[in-house]
């Protein structure tokens, strides 16, 4: 198995590499870096001079991917791109464009809160999904199920903004139990936290909870489970320690995937409720046409879906003894 | 696993009958028992609802039919071990797991109001509660030039001159400066001129500014000593920096006096090409020496700066400084009113300029250190920035003079009381409007906006057109202030177009027709709420040189009518049309309807309507306007190649002064030609020439006589539609005292008073929680599951049977 994360990890550098290229080239052929100059130096008595000063001391002043004046190995590391990109490899994010933060400081500062409330969300979600799909295939063939899944049609055809909005005027302002919106370190966090993740639940039900009972539906009718029967065993074990287990497999694949992904947050939710995450770290850089961290993290996004590949890879082995790595 | 458990629970927990339907009833009657639920009946409930847990599970475990289930159906501490002190075990631990789960409760909810966002320890404070929708990009006062960063940045550091908080119009008054500076004119030789000298004899002008003795910064680390003189953190090893991460964690805080050497330094920095000051550029036509100390700096470290010479700039003693300026520049006093001009101590750049601090954001971009009434005590651009009271902060007395009604509106109530008057500001970061609005009527926010969604909600028109609140606003006492921002947004033509562009009659006469056409007074009302006013001219109110009435009218596309301006008919304009040389509308060249070109960035689903509308504008003269849409950087392209046609754009006024609009229409500032302001590239050497006169005179009847024939010019010339100056329609709530518009102060927070008492009433008032829908639901949840179990059950007996 080591041999194989190896192979993993060394398949990964040239994929970062073309989701590195192919970032820059996306964002270069809409921006150039003059752009990228009055962009930041705003509208206000914005001169040549003051560009050109902006473009040197980013080194937005050197070619793009091909530095035809220099000689030898500087044709390529003269370059935006190769001064750019390198540090990415090492998890050097540098320092953004528009504002001279530290972009890695930053990331570790935002990753927090937007994974305070996406674990939850997930891990809770996760558990009502299952139970609502479990109750429906245990009450299968009664209204009980007819209605789930027409409540599971409804609940996915409403917009998740919906969610967000009602959420917020029902349990924020008409019941004032929580804050609408905000956030805090420590305990204090928690009375923000549980609105979005009761949101976060609530509008994943519909499709999550229908897509499980597929799987359970599947796995209810096969022998095993028809023996498990015969054997006297009621509905509920048969449910918990059979079917549940044999299912796990689909299951894993669509979580332990997402996994690493948490980090980065959600844009909507974390715009409403204030939440201080990553969400909408990307989307404002590209607004403000901040390369530097458009391109950190983009490159963080490709790293941690890798990573979350490789962890569903190695989850199936755990749950599955039939699945070896090789 | 867990989750497998918690499910075998829940599924025992079903089959039993009828359990779950008594404790939710139990649970219901708790409930609306205390319908007025208030402050600690919401934490009893809590306890309550710990108890009916209990019971639930009790009672279900009685109807089961295991003999495990039985076993755990007894009372939870009989036959169990008992601790020393004779309580059960499993007893004190479910007591200890309630006390856990209280304390959290407790710690993580205000248990007066749940809904409050805000931490309790500041309940005793006077603090102001604010937001911010657009995060922060830079705290150094010579980079900084947006609005939203002056927001932090005015109440922190401090220039020589502030605007008075009441007097209308704008006057500059001293802050840290004794008086206003003394104005010396010198010919080319330096030698001093009379007041009186002619422009043309002025070749510099020296601006001598004496500061207060006994000003002090706000406690920080840069200016840390040890016993020995040195300074402590100027030169922080590895292993000293890796402890830090934030400048709280500096544990020796010192201060020092203000002296006029920090006033020079911060202009140095202006002047230094790596610190990328946005008015570099500008002052380098200003400012003596200024360009020559850019250059000469280009590639020296910004801890040399200090001992760098800037040839205009200089300290004259301790307190006293000067700066020397290139010919005739009154508006001069105005820059010296802004952020750019305030001082900044040598130590903080030496301080902030060590590797280990930028690597981790700690640097002078993000953590100011000023004069001011504030501080920045917490700095989380991407949640929170808290300003706290700067103990250092000298003896300022709030105004005892403003306009006439100041005083019947209680604005002269705290005269001569020492400022600021609040103890703190917490900015949070709310970047939608909904959320904001809620808290506001909540009491979470002191002040706020308006959004177009929530206009109605707020904000009434009378018959007369006069602006009230509506009655929910009025029963919460919520104040509304309006004021029409010192700012511009018009519809310019491309004067080098060869269509639409130029100063000849028939292209004259389009535009003519054109800003008749296009009714202003209609887009206010459709898509701004009428929160705009239809401007005449250039100059919006406020600044010197703006004609009211009659007297201001705009006599090419308006009428004076019973008192008031009443736009020409679309008649007129047809006419006008047909002067120009397109009647009804068609060019003779094509035979078909003239196509004019509209370049916007504002091109969206949300825009669309907008879009329509300025359509349907030109429609009604019969030319078709086509849209075209495009993201910003090729906007900004065509508008410095000139390839753009009609445009729209805004302009905000960095002092009150006309110049500083009329200056966008200098020939000179052409943007094609020169890469300046003048977006139109609009060109009249009778314009440029009663400008040129214009500019620097002080506000005398010759300079209005002056701006008027300005206004009449480029009212006839027509290179710009003037479009609308925007309104401010801000709410407070009635806590908020010494409420008074200023739209050019950047320090206005520390005028600010909260009675804290009212608000603490108000929210308590406004936030009681309701419980009651919960458990409302639960009950709902309940009628739907109990038949379907008990369907379960009959169909698992017949089974079995």
């Amino acid at each position: 198995m080591i041999q194989y994360i190896i192979r993993r990890i060394l398949y990964a550098f040239p994929l970062l590499l073309g989701v590195n290229i192919l970032t820059f080239v996306l964002f270069f052929v809409v921006n150039s870096p003059e752009d990228m100059a009055r962009m930041q130096l705003g509208h206000k008595h914005v001169t040549e001079q003051a560009v050109e000063n902006w473009k040197q001391q980013r080194g937005y002043h050197l070619p793009l991917l091909w530095n035809a004046e220099a000689s030898g190995t500087s044709k390529i590391t003269e370059t935006i791109f190769f001064q750019k990109s390198a540090g990415l490899f090492w998890f050097d994010f540098g320092i953004s464009d528009s504002d001279r933060r530290n972009i890695g400081a930053d990331i570790k500062q935002r990753m927090w809160p937007s994974l305070a409330v996406a674990l939850p969300t997930l891990l809770l979600g996760l558990i009502t999904n299952i139970c609502v799909a479990l109750l429906m295939v245990l009450f299968r063939r009664s209204y009980l199920e007819f209605g789930g899944i027409v409540l599971c049609v409804v609940l996915m055809s409403v917009s998740s903004l919906f969610y967000i909005i009602g959420g917020q005027f029902f349990i924020g302002k008409v019941l004032k139990l929580v804050p609408i919106s905000g956030y805090d370190g420590g305990f204090q966090a928690l009375k923000f936290i549980v609105l979005p993740i009761v949101i976060g639940v609530i509008s994943g039900i519909g499709s999550g909870a229908r897509w499980y009972r597929t799987l359970f539906l599947e796995e209810v009718e096969k022998d095993y489970v028809r023996t498990a029967r015969a054997k006297g065993l009621s509905e509920t074990q048969v449910l918990f320690r059979h079917v549940l287990k044999n299912a796990m497999i689909p299951i894993l694949t669509g979580v332990v995937v997402v996994l690493p992904l948490l980090f980065m947050g959600s844009l909507i939710m974390e715009s409403f409720f204030s939440i201080p995450g990553l969400g909408s770290y990307t989307i404002d850089a590209i607004n403000s046409q901040d390369f530097a961290i458009v391109r950190s993290m983009v490159f963080l996004g490709s790293v941690l879906y890798i990573v979350g590949l490789l962890l569903t890879d190695i989850s199936y082995t755990l749950v599955d003894p039939r699945v070896r790595l090789s | 696993m867990s989750s497998l458990l918690w499910m075998n629970t829940l599924l025992m927990n079903i089959k039993s009958k009828t359990i779950g339907v008594k404790a939710v009833l139990s649970a219901f009657a708790i409930f609306s028992a205390t319908p007025n639920l208030g402050i600690k009946k919401g934490v009893g409930c809590a306890w309550r609802g710990c108890r009916q847990r209990d019971r639930f599970l009790l009672l279900q475990n009685l109807h089961s039919r295991h003999p495990w289930r039985l076993a755990a159906a007894k009372p939870p501490w009989m036959g169990l071990r008992r601790s020393s002190s004779g309580i059960p075990l499993t007893l004190r631990s479910a007591k200890m797991l309630k006390l856990g789960i209280a304390a959290i409760f407790l710690s993580a909810c205000d248990i007066s109001q749940l809904n409050n966002p805000y931490s309790k320890k500041d309940a005793d404070l006077a603090v102001l509660y604010s937001a911010f929708t657009e995060r922060p990009k830079h705290l150094d006062p010579a980079i900084s030039y947006s609005a939203n960063e002056y927001t932090f940045l005015g109440q922190i550091y401090e220039p020589p001159f502030q605007y008075h908080y009441l007097k209308r119009p704008y006057e500059l008054v001293p802050l840290t400066a004794m008086q206003m500076p003394e104005v010396v004119y010198l010919d080319v030789e330096g030698n001093p001129l009379p007041e009186n000298a002619a422009e043309a004899h002025i070749s510099f002008t020296d601006y001598l500014i004496e500061i207060k003795p006994g000003i002090r910064y706000q406690p920080h680390p840069a200016f840390a000593k040890n016993s020995d003189g040195t300074y402590r953190y100027h030169a922080l090893s590895d292993s000293e920096i890796a402890h830090i991460t934030a400048l709280a964690d500096f544990d020796q805080l010192e201060t020092r006096e203000l002296v006029a050497e920090d006033y020079v330094y911060q202009i140095k920095r202006l002047a230094y090409s790596k610190i990328q000051s946005p008015i570099a550029e500008l002052m380098k036509q200003y400012i003596v020496g200024f360009d020559e100390f850019y250059e000469a700096t280009r590639d020296v470290e910004i801890g040399e700066l200090m001992q760098r010479k800037l040839s205009g700039v200089e300290a004259l003693g301790k307190y006293r400084y000067k700066i020397r300026i290139n010919g005739k520049y009154p508006q001069f006093s105005y820059w010296l009113a802004m952020p750019f001009f305030a001082p900044m101590p040598w130590e903080a750049d030496v301080f902030y300029h060590q590797n280990g601090l930028i690597e981790k954001n700690i640097t002078l971009d993000w953590y100011p250190i000023g004069t001011g009434p504030f501080l920045l005590a917490e700095n989380n651009p991407n949640r929170r920035m808290v300003l706290e009271k700067n103990p250092n902060f000298r003896f300022e007395a709030y105004p005892d003079e403003g306009e006439p009604e100041d005083r019947e509106q209680g604005l002269l109530e705290d005269a001569g009381k020492a400022l600021p008057f609040i103890d703190k500001v917490v900015f949070t970061l709310e970047k939608e409007t909904i959320p904001y609005w809620q808290k506001f009527l909540q009491g979470y926010y002191d002040a706020s906006g308006i959004a177009s969604d929530s206009f109605d909600q707020a904000v009434q028109f009378s018959g007369s057109g006069e602006v009230g609140l509506t009655r929910s606003m009025e029963e919460k006492g919520i104040q509304l202030k309006t004021s029409t921002v010192t700012a511009i947004y018009y519809m310019g033509f491309n004067m080098l177009d060869s269509l639409v562009g130029g100063l000849s009659d028939e292209a004259r006469k389009l535009r003519q027709a054109i800003a008749i056409a296009v009714d202003y007074e209609e887009f206010i009302s459709i898509f701004m709420n009428g929160r705009g006013e239809a401007a005449q001219g250039v100059l919006p109110p406020g600044i010197f040189g703006y004609a009211e009435g009659q007297e201001g009218l705009n006599r090419y596309v308006y009428d004076w009518v019973d008192g008031r301006p009443k736009r020409k008919s679309i008649e007129a304009a047809r006419q006008l049309m047909v002067e120009a040389g397109y009647p009804g509308g068609i060019d003779p060249k094509t035979g078909q309807p003239l196509i004019l070109y509209f370049d916007t960035t504002s091109s969206g689903i949300d825009d669309r309507s907008r879009l329509n509308w300025f359509r349907k504008q030109f429609r009604q003269l019969g030319i078709k306007l086509v849209i075209r849409g495009t993201d910003y950087n090729r906007f900004q392209q065509k508008m410095r190649a000139g390839n753009a046609q009609i445009y729209m754009w805004g302009w905000n006024a960095d002092y009150p002064d006309p110049e500083n609009f009329f200056f966008l229409l200098y020939g000179p500032n052409g943007k094609v030609q020169f890469g300046g302001e003048n977006t139109g590239n609009y060109q009249n050497p009778e314009f440029d020439r009663i400008f040129e006169k214009m500019r620097n005179m002080d506000n005398t009847d010759e300079r209005f006589r002056l701006i008027q024939k300005l206004q009449e010019q480029v009212r006839y010339d027509v290179p710009w539609l003037f479009g609308f100056y925007p309104k401010d329609f801000i709410l407070y709530h009635q806590w908020y005292k010494n409420v008074k518009p200023n739209l050019m102060a950047n320090n206005r927070l520390k005028y600010v008073r909260i009675d804290t008492a009212i608000r603490t009433e108000k929210r308590q008032q406004w936030n009681q929680p309701v419980f009651w829908p919960i458990v409302l639901v639960l009950l709902l949840l309940a009628v739907l599951i109990v038949p379907a179990v008990l369907a379960y059950r009959r169909k698992i007996r017949a089974i079995a049977h």
